[in-house]
């Protein structure tokens, strides 16, 4: 699906700006911002935390319906940035708020105060974080999904019909 | 009256009260020892509306619209001593025959003379006012704001007088009394006015459809009220009032100046007419020949019997006892005890209003709602005869765009809500016949498609409930 340069094809007010449209792909996000210089191990190093989250809890970034994140370090001659994106099966809008009460419980946020722009107060400035993130938002203008509009609980269920199947067969050896 | 007798009839309304949907810790002297040793709330400060619910079977809502500052300021100077905090509603609330809040809109903080650099402060979702926010709400088709009643959707509505009294008499003696005082001040114009009464029977609160009422209340953490069981931990008071700690641990700064907003609320208004005879037809349709059908399908709707009972605990039957018992009638969850949703439909109404264990942050979306129904009842067997009747109530809380405005788009209005695909809330979500109910079945589920709308968005805004020192500030006593 190609998409329109502001992201959306038909603007569609959400409770903190547009809409950005679901796509075969389901909902993207990408959040693009400058490291602060000196921070790139701290960005790096939180990657391991996440990861440890996970094996902790496998439900912990439940909250967030996502189907992958993806987070990149790049430079290409204009200082390092650092790339957050991550596929959901819902516009952010809707549970943003959800998103950043998991980002602090989780730490994520720590990540995010490397960046430049980061509002400073931003424990108790919701709509400041919020701000953050749609500045930053690069909405995609190509989206293609091999299996379209398919949720991760449709992709979980399947899954469990298929375990189910195969061991209702097992036993009927 | 024995405290116990007392709350029997204070729960037998249909407006605001209820003492007994929470279990108050002692008398009311021990309740105010409570509260002073706590020393969080400002009891003597809160709008008695925010956490207090009065005996009433009746009210009166009046909108009203300032044509001159300083005729507003009086206005609000001569009714300030009716508004009471909870502390004076608390001591008082036995001999009391009626009882008065006062809310604004940003449009009547701005009539009353608050400089633009405060108005600025407030959140945005507020000063653009529930009109323009209505596309997200959902308040499209026959739900949009050109067809509400009563001026709630002009830019000259400014405030709201909240009325609720014992009864009819009382109400007519307040409402007199008010209309007097209004005589005084000619640049106060009232807009429009809403009567409010509970209908028999009178033992127990219930909206037109026949649905037991207010069986899932959150109370705010420091109050004196507990929580009944199944209705989740006390919710930090930031949650609901400006100038507490909220659910995030923190304290959001306030509006300015302080002093017109520490202690304040925010509350969403809503109008909803109920179409009586639509439903009962429904009913018919779908729930066979037989009441135990039509009923079954009722309670599919709901979640919960028109008796109170969740079908949690009773999916098969009703069970009466069950919905009369505060102790057991909101004792349940869903994630373990129901997560296919076999005895609550996932898009049931209960479920979206309060998705308890399925949703995250759930304490940061609580809501208090204070309201009443309106219009006469419909007699059972009687058709559809198009008077308008409903509900009216007001949804407190510390942030409309987190809690009133998220339910409203998310758990109301989104047709993929945990994953349905085509569905809204079918009793007040913004229904055009172009959406359906599931009712997950063994061996097969029922689909119902072309749900009709029950209920219709009459008027709604929203307003802004200022603590007693900030109605003093507005008036410009202090």
């Amino acid at each position: 699906m190609a998409i329109p340069k502001e992201g959306y094809f038909k603007l569609e007010q959400g409770r903190y700006g547009p809409i950005f449209p679901r796509t075969p792909a389901n909902y993207g996000f990408t959040v693009i911002a400058k490291v602060k210089p000196g921070r790139e191990s701290a960005i790096r190093e939180y990657g391991k935390t996440i990861e440890e989250a996970v094996k902790a809890n496998p439900n912990v970034l439940a909250p967030l319906r996502l189907h992958y994140l993806r987070w990149v370090m790049f430079d290409v001659g204009s200082g390092l940035h650092f790339m957050y994106q991550g596929i959901f099966d819902t516009d952010f809008d809707k549970y943003v708020e959800d998103a950043i009460a998991l980002f602090n419980s989780t730490g994520i946020t720590t990540v995010f105060v490397n960046l430049e722009g980061w509002p400073e107060d931003w424990r108790t400035n919701t709509l400041a974080v919020i701000k953050f993130f749609r500045d930053h938002q690069r909405p995609s203008f190509l989206e293609y999904g091999e299996y379209p509009y398919v949720t991760a609980d449709e992709v979980r269920k399947s899954l469990s019909v298929k375990t189910a199947l195969s061991t209702m067969l097992d036993q009927m050896q | 009256m024995k405290r116990r007798d007392f709350n029997r009839l204070a729960l037998g309304i249909c407006l605001s009260p209820i003492l007994t949907n929470a279990k108050l810790i002692g008398g009311t002297d021990a309740l105010a020892q409570e509260t002073r040793r706590d020393g969080m709330l400002e009891l003597d400060d809160l709008q008695h509306i925010v956490i207090t619910r009065v005996p009433a079977l009746t009210g009166r809502y009046e909108f009203l619209s300032f044509r001159q500052a300083d005729q507003g300021r009086a206005w609000l100077s001569g009714i300030l001593d009716q508004v009471a905090s909870v502390q004076r509603a608390r001591e008082s609330i036995e001999r009391e025959q009626s009882w008065v809040s006062v809310a604004f809109t940003w449009q009547g903080l701005r009539a009353l003379g608050v400089d633009q650099q405060a108005l600025g402060t407030f959140p945005e979702e507020f000063r653009q006012g529930m009109v323009a926010r209505a596309e997200m709400l959902g308040d499209t088709g026959r739900n949009h704001p050109d067809r509400w009643v009563g001026g709630l959707a002009s830019p000259n509505l400014h405030a709201v007088a909240i009325l609720f009294a014992r009864n009819g008499a009382e109400r007519e003696r307040a409402t007199r009394k008010h209309q007097t005082f209004l005589a005084r001040t000619p640049g106060v114009e009232v807009l429009s006015s809403l009567d409010l009464d509970g209908f028999p029977p009178f033992d127990y609160a219930h909206e037109h459809f026949g649905y037991r009422d207010r069986l899932s209340e959150p109370q705010i953490e420091g109050s004196g009220l507990e929580p009944t069981p199944g209705s989740g931990a006390s919710v930090k008071a930031g949650e609901f009032i400006l100038g507490q700690v909220d659910e995030s641990g923190e304290l959001v700064p306030l509006p300015k100046p302080e002093v017109l907003s520490r202690n304040g609320t925010f509350m969403a208004y809503r109008r909803l007419q109920e179409h009586v005879g639509a439903f009962r037809d429904f009913l018919r349709q779908h729930g066979g020949p037989t009441p135990e059908g039509q009923e079954l399908i009722a309670a599919k709707l709901m979640g919960r019997w028109r008796s109170g009972a969740p079908l949690v605990l009773a999916p098969e039957k009703d069970d009466p006892a069950l919905g009369a018992d505060y102790q057991r009638n909101n004792n349940f969850s869903y994630s373990k005890m129901d997560p296919q949703g076999y005895a609550v439909p996932l898009g049931a109404h209960i479920r979206r209003m309060n998705p308890r264990d399925t949703a995250a942050s759930i304490q940061r979306r609580r809501m208090i709602r204070r309201g009443a129904t309106y219009g006469p009842p419909l007699p059972e067997g009687a058709p559809e005869d198009g008077v308008d009747r409903g509900i009216a109530a007001f949804v407190l809380c510390g942030s409309l765009v987190r809690q009133f405005e998220f339910a409203q788009n998310v758990w109301i209005n989104d047709p993929n809500f945990h994953e349905l695909g085509n569905e809204r809330d079918p009793l007040i979500g913004n229904q055009d016949g172009t959406f359906d109910l599931t009712i997950p079945k063994r061996p097969i589920r029922k689909k119902i498609t072309g749900l009709p709308a029950f209920t219709t968005l009459k008027g709604g805004a929203y307003f802004f409930l200022p603590g007693i020192n900030a109605l003093r500030y507005l008036a410009g006593q202090s």
